[in-house]
């Protein structure tokens, strides 16, 4: 929580975003500059045909001017660096502690090292499935996959092995999606070779069982969906939608990204699902951003434990192993376990929170969400995707400027961009296809204060009304962030270089 | 050097303030008048004008009437804003512009394509009251300086757009219907200018040139093949050696065997063979039988035995659907009845969106 500002809105008007004048680092390169040099330095033992001929071209530059420069690009990165409400995604802190745990019982450790000396990082992962499963209700857990659409990946490779070691896999070729559900789930189950049946949302805001029904067949492999969905929208009747599936054979994956709200309040497995993803990165508080690292922890029950990605941590009496013998997995989906920091410091996380944090953590993201609802609803031309329904929202609502787009001419995009000059993160739209127009989703989560709440509300506000009434200066927005707008650039490959050589090749020669 | 055109059509946007549901009754000058109204139209243009010229200094030509503020502009023609008028203008614009920018609504969009023989790039400033065409900036100043962007390199791709109009017959009877008059091309949009309800970042094209690919490559030689119209169909029957826009057209073994068949061509040609219909959704209505395809009217679809029907349309079209349904309307309302239910719709390659039907 950051700490309470009165008047944080007209006391923020000076705020400018770091803008260092700056060449990239291989231009900074001053002849015999060096960082510390070690006269014993080894000569490196590698085979004749694998050696440079010639030194490589890399700058030359101090320890501390590299530092320096780095720090400074830290500082014209234009995202997590102030309020962040970036929606199915649930922005959380990432305490210290995990990092300091990460460094110190890891960094020694090497995943080919003997299973005898790895008994401490095999405990932590055993540990940390048993967790899971108590709040998923599943059997096991595996972290090897690299975030939540490499999860949803392992499950359509799972819903493959299943029904071939079922001699069901040439029938059953369709996977069930909705349209609100993570463009990832119909995705990798194109990618695992299925066809991909799409549901669509009627007047409740989710498709109803008829639809299901018009579709379920002997063709069914599996239904794929998150829920609440991409417009914070809970489908009542999940559990319905998961015995109508088993019915015709199909297996079912809950994709419980947007676990946040409903934590401890209900149990994928007791709604009938095969199987679940929960996102490390995001709800359970590891790190995130800039492509880090992620883990998707993909949990099932006991009948599709032996399709699971291998190796898989075993306990045997009072020691773990590492079992690669599974004839039926589905082999790998990562190198060795997953990214093993990121799983300690979500381990971490948990263990801290504890049953009763979890449930805290999700009341109060319902009720924060709740909150931005009804203020954000009080704005100017701000609606919400299906008015007109009464079930409550969880831990984001899909919200909507179209109307101040049609009075002004400014999109959300535009509005999202002035906000950075206050110190906001660029929000979250929506995922795509766009059923609302110019929609915007905020999810507050339990980390953000009121008074942090009430600033982006604040900026948002702001924003608003400057589209009425000076819609120039939101037009041409950024002011205060490092860049202003991007020219046409980004269309012309010919100008773009994301390598230095790239960018002597294309501008220098 | 190059030339902008800019078409004012004085009495668009006037249905709106008017109560009514656009302004194409020959009578409406003169009703703005008599109501004491301002007209819309003139002072939209001249948003986009002054946003246009802060970029460029190409000369302005224009037409019917001056954006406002704009005394000494070079006028084409003067006149009372008939759809005859904005008909006349573009023709005297074909080899002088180098894009027309309008200010209207649909209805001046599809005079400005009726006439517009050269294929000159149409640019809309939204001014009416029907936008339902793809041609339409999200706003004047937008509008001006995308055209003022595509002058400065007329090199620059364009893209075809559906030029729509609501049915004004149909409305008049109670029933809302967009109908697809024509293709249009305008300046290719990678800055989000353009007005798309409820765009996404897609590559909503290639997705649909793979997916009728795949189709194509589906198609069994045993079976004829009804294709309605619409710029999806149209991209399919390109595939099949080139076929109509607007009309139903047969084909078989991967070939077009007839063109712009009626309802009796089709009762022929259905005689005792395996049928299948291909269609795509036309307008923001969500019609896939019974607008711009009456042809495969309930007598075709019965004598057919209600052969399958395959949907084919890009999930961004879908998308813009409010609500998100499908409607037919084959004359019987028992057939409608019968057929209605959920359909499932092609949108990619291996890829199905289920839509629900009603009549
Ligand atoms: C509901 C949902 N599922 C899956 C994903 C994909 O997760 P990742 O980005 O870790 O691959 C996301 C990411 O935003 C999501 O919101």
């Amino acid at each position: 929580m950051t700490a309470p500002i009165k008047d944080y809105l007209k006391r923020s008007t000076g705020f400018h975003a770091a803008r260092w004048a700056e060449p990239v680092v291989c231009e900074m390169t001053g002849t015999g500059r060096r960082g510390i040099v070690f006269d014993d330095a080894p000569a490196p033992t590698l085979p004749g045909t694998a050696m440079r001929k010639v030194a490589p071209a890399l700058p030359e530059i101090t320890e501390h001017d590299a530092l320096r420069h780095y720090l400074h690009l830290s500082q014209m990165t234009m995202g997590m660096m102030g309020v962040s409400l970036f929606g199915t995604c649930t922005m959380k802190y990432n305490p210290r502690i995990g990092e300091r745990a990460a460094l110190e019982h890891l960094r020694n450790l090497h995943p080919l090292q003997d299973a005898s000396t790895l008994q401490g990082v095999l405990e932590l992962y055993d540990n940390f499935s048993d967790f899971l499963c108590e709040v998923s209700g599943m059997d096991q857990f595996v972290f090897q996959a690299g975030g939540g659409a490499d999860a949803a990946y392992t499950h359509a490779c799972v819903t493959r092995a299943y029904h071939a070691s079922r001699g069901e896999l040439q029938q059953r070729d369709q996977i069930i999606t909705t349209i609100q559900t993570h463009p990832c789930s119909p995705a990798t189950a194109n990618t695992a070779g299925f066809e991909v049946i799409t549901l669509t949302l009627e007047e409740n805001g989710y498709p109803s069982l008829e639809q299901l029904k018009s579709v379920v067949g002997p063709r069914t492999a599996a239904l794929m969906v998150n829920n609440p969905d991409d417009m914070g929208i809970y489908n009542p009747d999940i559990k319905e939608w998961v015995r109508i599936v088993h019915e015709a054979g199909g297996l079912c994956f809950y994709d419980h990204a947007n676990f946040n709200g409903v934590m401890s309040r209900l149990r994928a497995r007791e709604l009938g699902f095969d199987a679940c993803m929960y996102m490390l990165h995001k709800t359970f508080g590891a790190p995130k951003g800039g492509g880090g690292p992620a883990v998707g922890a993909y949990g099932c029950a006991e009948h599709l434990v032996p399709f699971l990605p291998s190796p898989l941590v075993v306990k045997d009496g009072d020691s773990y192993r590492l079992d690669d013998d599974r004839p039926d997995s589905i082999g790998r989906v990562r190198e060795f376990w997953g990214n093993a920091p990121q799983v300690l410091k979500a381990y971490a996380w948990a263990r801290a929170m504890g049953a009763e944090g979890l449930r805290e953590a999700a009341d109060i993201s319902v009720l924060s969400n709740n909150y931005m609802d009804k203020r954000l609803g009080e704005v100017r031309g701000v609606t919400r995707s299906n008015p007109d329904i009464t079930v409550p929202r969880m831990e984001m609502t899909r919200h909507s400027v179209e109307k101040v787009t049609q009075d002004t001419g400014i999109t959300i995009f535009e509005i999202s961009i002035r906000m950075t000059d206050f110190g906001i993160d660029a929000l979250w739209l929506s995922h795509e296809p766009w059923l609302v127009a110019e929609p915007f989703t905020p999810e507050a989560g339990e980390l953000w204060s009121k008074e942090d709440i009430d600033y982006w509300i604040d900026v948002f506000e702001h924003v608003v009304t400057e589209a009425y009434e000076n819609p120039e200066i939101v037009r041409t927005a950024p002011h205060n962030a490092p860049i202003h707008q991007l020219t046409t650039a980004l269309d012309e490959p010919d100008q773009w270089a994301t390598t230095w050589r790239a960018y002597q090749r294309k501008h220098v020669s | 050097m190059t030339r902008l055109g800019l078409i004012v059509n004085p009495v668009a946007g006037l249905g709106g303030a008017m109560a009514r549901k656009g302004s194409d009754e020959p009578d409406m000058v003169q009703r703005a008048a008599l109501a004491g109204r301002d007209l819309v139209s003139p002072v939209r243009a001249a948003r986009a004008l002054r946003a246009f010229q802060a970029l460029s200094d190409a000369p302005v030509l224009c037409g019917v009437v001056r954006p406002d503020g704009s005394p000494d502009m070079p006028l084409l023609s003067g006149a009372y804003g008939t759809a005859q008028d904005t008909r006349d203008v573009v023709r005297d614009m074909q080899g002088q512009v180098d894009l027309i920018l309008f200010a209207g609504g649909d209805g001046t969009a599809r005079d400005i394509c009726a006439a517009n023989a050269g294929g000159i790039p149409v640019l809309g400033i939204p001014s009416g009251v029907k936008m339902h065409s793809g041609v339409f900036a999200r706003s004047p100043e937008r509008a001006g300086q995308m055209a003022a962007r595509f002058l400065s390199d007329t090199a620059q791709r364009t893209e075809a757009v559906e030029i729509l109009d609501i049915d004004e017959e149909a409305r008049r009877a109670g029933r809302l219907s967009a109908r697809l008059y024509t293709v249009a091309r305008t300046p290719l949009d990678s800055s989000g200018a353009r007005q798309n309800p409820k765009a996404g970042g897609t590559d909503p094209v290639g997705e649909m040139d793979a997916t009728l690919a795949s189709y194509a490559r589906r198609m069994r030689d045993d079976t004829l093949y009804i294709l309605g119209p619409g710029m999806t169909m149209a991209a399919l029957k390109q595939r099949l050696g080139g076929g109509t826009l607007l009309g139903v057209d047969l084909a078989q073994c991967g070939q077009i065997i007839a063109r712009d068949v009626d309802e009796d061509a089709l009762l022929s040609a259905i005689a005792g063979r395996n049928v299948r219909i291909g269609l795509t959704v036309v307008g923001g209505q969500g019609f896939v039988l019974g607008r711009g395809n009456q042809q495969i009217s309930a007598r075709v679809l019965r004598n057919a035995g209600l052969p399958p029907i395959d949907v084919i349309c890009g999930a961004d079209k879908l998308a813009a659907l409010h609500p998100q349904e499908l409607t037919i309307d084959t004359g019987d309302p028992a057939l409608d009845a019968e057929m209605a239910g959920y359909w499932p719709v092609m949108t990619g390659p291996a890829r199905h969106q289920v839509m629900k039907v009603v009549p």
